[in-house]
């Protein structure tokens, strides 16, 4: 069910939402957060699917703030999404336009839930400090995504610069399943240490600095990153040890080889994540992510890229 | 600067803080005794594809089935595939399902032919060699328990059951752990002989599901319910486990095993551990089982059982808008048995949390509807400054864990009615598990085959609980043997009548589930 409230007030679109949820219990209980989302217009379609999606793991409600023009007068459109349109969450589109835009904040308070964390997602472009921004200041989890961001490499060096407790990135989500076989993979005899990763894989992807700063972080050894035009996502990791290094070699984005010296080659279905696997992980804890931290702030600026 | 050091015990890509990084088991394989049974093709294939679906299988994993039939590899490929294809959680994939049918092979044979499990020892070597399973293998014995000792006999006998230094062999069995104190023993000695105690997982999956593990953290994470788990507050807990299908095709195996040793011995006895046992020092398996041991052993069987006991089996009726045979008219069953398919015990715990508080046990076939629960009921309150006919519809508190379906934890307090006049009822407050978290939790037997191939017992009922259960439950089954045929009961009813006359003797009643 789609209810548009064009002209109206958060406060009347909360009125609405209790009314809704007496009327036919349309609303179900037991919301565990509120996703705020803030984004263009020509992202709210992508960020609702993704949050529907989201939502099947964590029932949560989910407020979009979409700019309808800075320089209009001050102006709200609400549009509520429930039941079938809206997976297990409830969905609030608000389009505001003029002096609204400055105080988010106050906009969307009286829509929060009581007492239920607050995560703020910017789809694409965040700002320089997601920590000071008035929205990001009230979250407990702020999410990022500097892969699709106009500038990937930068966002991240920059967001490295303003990190605050509570900060993270879905390029980190996209690197998990890496993480836990690479772990898995140093984790067998002979037992050696690294003494040096690279990291190969697609321009502009910034999971691929993000995965050789942990590296570089967790191993002390230097890292690489090597970027391949044409590649997709994470192609290739390689960590070298005295007896020949371990290869994970992902070439079609979908099955991952690992090859090591003595052993029999292993393969492993590892398919790119998509936007709402990533952020289904990153909804499923809200504290701050301290490694997370680590990579970005110390790791990062160790690594050396080679375009 | 020095790169870290890795070693077997450190590996500094692993850190406590890190809560994202899932564990992947290390090189190994499942081996499968059984493949065409039902639980196989239902659960364990399902729960294996669900696994390697979740990225946590290891790279190279690899599944082979033990069986009569006269399959090939690919004929076995096509049987897992099937039941993954009905029965898994996740999506299919097809990339995914290519990976893990790789890894497929079947050896064909019996389980008194030497020369099969030479074959299969072959075929762990090779894929040692092929996919790099170094060595680590990990047998399911989803059997009938008679064959267990022959199972395990061959596994010895080929080498099948002996590891390499940095290897492992572990072997996975399920219950029934025996019909009583002294099978569980020889079981156990057979088990023992060949595996070591820390290899060997015994699987209780109602200990893997996601509402069991909630009782700890329903207990043991707030502080709203412990100070009240008591016997100051407690009036009684009621453990259910409910049945709405008959014996259906497991009538040879049913005949002489009952309810009260199919499910009571088990399940029901660790869901009593688990609501009764004090505060674990940590969470690992020895802390655990400590507390676990020490609540099981201070269970004491009533005085006189006639009276706190009670057993049943289903009589032809109409069932739910279907008409059912009873138990000793169903197919190829022996219609002179007096195995029984209720169960109902009072337990007392002796200690000075539970002085006092009885717990009740109940299991069955063909009761009212599928239900498992646990039930604890508080006392009244000590004093009710209302007019009396005003509260007559005010029960006991009562804080329900449901187990399955529809996994929850329910609250009963009364409220005032609204109106003039303060009148008092029950109401309900519910807390549905797939309200607030995934729609999809994942199911027992993933957890417990990941569980085993990491090497992490926790979830597993150790020997000694084992045992245990068996002697708390023996001297019931002893006294039941003596007396005749069980009462009948109507399918589809919560029971017989004498089950609610063991608990109006206490004066209370059973909850309806």
């Amino acid at each position: 069910m789609i209810i548009d409230m064009p002209d109206t007030t958060t406060n009347a679109v909360n009125k609405r939402l209790v009314r809704l949820r007496d009327e036919g219990g349309a609303v179900a209980l037991g919301r565990v957060l509120t996703l705020v989302v803030l984004c263009d217009e020509r992202d709210v379609e992508t960020a609702v699917e993704a949050a529907n999606d989201a939502s099947r793991e964590h029932p949560c409600r989910v407020i979009v703030v979409a700019p309808a023009g800075a320089d209009a007068e001050a102006r709200l459109d609400a549009q509520i999404r429930v039941g079938g349109d809206a997976g297990a969450s409830e969905v609030i589109v608000l389009r505001a336009s003029g002096p609204l835009l400055v105080r988010t904040d106050t906009l969307v308070m009286p829509l929060l839930l009581p007492d239920a964390p607050i995560v703020v997602w910017w789809p694409r472009e965040a700002p320089d400090a997601p920590s000071k921004d008035p929205v990001g200041a009230m979250a407990t989890r702020r999410i990022t995504d500097s892969k699709v961001a106009q500038d990937p490499v930068k966002m991240l060096r920059t967001l490295g610069g303003t990190y605050a407790p509570g900060d993270t990135d879905l390029a980190w989500a996209r690197d998990t399943l890496w993480r836990a076989l690479l772990a898995a993979a140093v984790e067998q005899p002979p037992y050696e240490p690294v003494t040096a990763v690279r990291v190969e894989g697609e321009a502009g992807h910034t999971s691929l600095d993000l995965l050789a700063a942990w590296l570089t972080a967790r191993l002390r050894c230097p890292a690489k990153v090597v970027r391949v035009p044409g590649a997709e996502a994470i192609t290739k990791v390689v960590l070298e040890r005295k007896s020949g290094p371990i290869v994970l070699d992902r070439p079609d984005g979908r099955i991952v080889t690992i090859s090591q010296p003595g052993k029999p080659d292993r393969r492993i279905a590892l398919p790119i994540r998509s936007l709402s696997e990533a952020l289904v992980e990153e909804l499923r804890r809200l504290d701050p992510d301290e490694i997370y931290e680590e990579v970005l702030v110390k790791g990062l600026p160790q690594v050396e890229s080679v375009a | 600067m020095r790169p870290a050091k890795i070693t077997a015990e450190h590996n500094p890509l692993r850190d406590p803080l890190d809560l994202r990084l899932p564990r992947i088991a290390g090189p190994s394989g499942l081996v499968i005794f059984g493949v065409t049974g039902d639980l196989s093709r239902k659960k364990l294939m399902p729960a294996v594809y669900d696994l390697a679906n979740r990225g946590l299988l290891p790279p190279g994993f690899a599944l082979t089935g033990f069986a009569r039939r006269d399959w090939a590899d690919q004929d076995f490929a096509q049987v897992v595939h099937d039941a993954v294809k009905e029965h898994a959680r996740t999506p299919f994939r097809e990339a995914t399902w290519r990976q893990l049918a790789e890894g497929i092979r079947f050896v064909q044979g019996s389980f008194d032919d030497e020369a099969a499990f030479e074959t299969l020892r072959e075929t762990v070597e090779k894929l040692d060699a092929e996919r790099g399973t170094g060595g680590n293998h990990a047998f399911y014995l989803s059997v009938p328990p008679a064959a267990f000792p022959l199972v395990v006999g061959q596994l010895a006998k080929s080498g099948l059951a002996r590891s390499e230094a940095d290897a492992w062999r572990r072997v996975v069995i399920e219950k029934p752990f025996g019909h009583d104190l002294a099978s569980a023993r020889e079981l156990d000695a057979v088990v023992s002989e060949v595996f070591p105690p820390e290899s060997v997982f015994r699987i209780d999956h109602y200990l893997g599901k996601e509402t069991v593990q909630n009782l700890l953290a329903v207990r043991f994470a707030n502080q709203l319910f412990e100070p009240l788990w008591n016997a100051n507050y407690v009036d009684h807990v009621q453990i259910t486990m409910a049945e709405d299908i008959g014996i259906g095709g497991r009538a040879g195996y049913y005949d002489g095993i009952g309810a009260a040793r199919d499910v009571i011995q088990n399940h029901l006895l660790q869901l009593l551990a688990l609501v009764a046992m004090e505060e674990p020092r940590t969470f690992d398996a020895p802390e655990l089982r400590a507390e676990k041991i020490k609540v099981l052993s201070s269970v004491r069987l009533p005085r006189d059982l006639a009276k706190h006991t009670a057993r049943g089996q289903y009589a032809a009726s109409w069932q739910g808008g279907e008409r059912v045979v009873g138990f000793l008219e169903e197919e190829g069953f022996n219609p002179e048995s007096t195995t029984e398919t209720f169960a109902a015990v009072r337990l007392d715990i002796d200690n000075r949390r539970w002085a006092g508080v009885p717990f009740y046990l109940r299991t069955g076939k063909r009761l009212g509807r599928r239900v498992t629960e646990v039930a604890v009921v508080f006392k009244k309150a000590p004093h009710l400054p209302f007019e009396s006919s005003l509260t007559s519809e005010l029960g006991n508190n009562a804080l329900v864990i449901r187990v399955q379906p529809d996994e929850g934890v329910t609250l009963r307090f009364g409220a005032k009615v609204p109106g003039t006049a303060m009148q008092v009822r029950d109401v309900t407050m519910d807390f549905g598990y797939g309200h607030s978290f995934t729609e999809s939790s994942p199911e027992a037997y993933e957890r417990l085959i990941l569980d085993v191939l990491l090497g992490d017992p926790p979830l597993f009922p150790t020997r000694e609980e084992v045992e245990l259960s068996w002697e708390i439950l023996d001297p019931i089954t002893a006294f039941w043997a003596k007396q005749g045929q069980p009462e009948p009961y109507a399918s589809g009813t919560w029971g017989p009548p004498s089950a609610d006359a063991m608990m109006a003797r206490d004066g209370r009643t059973w909850r309806r589930p």
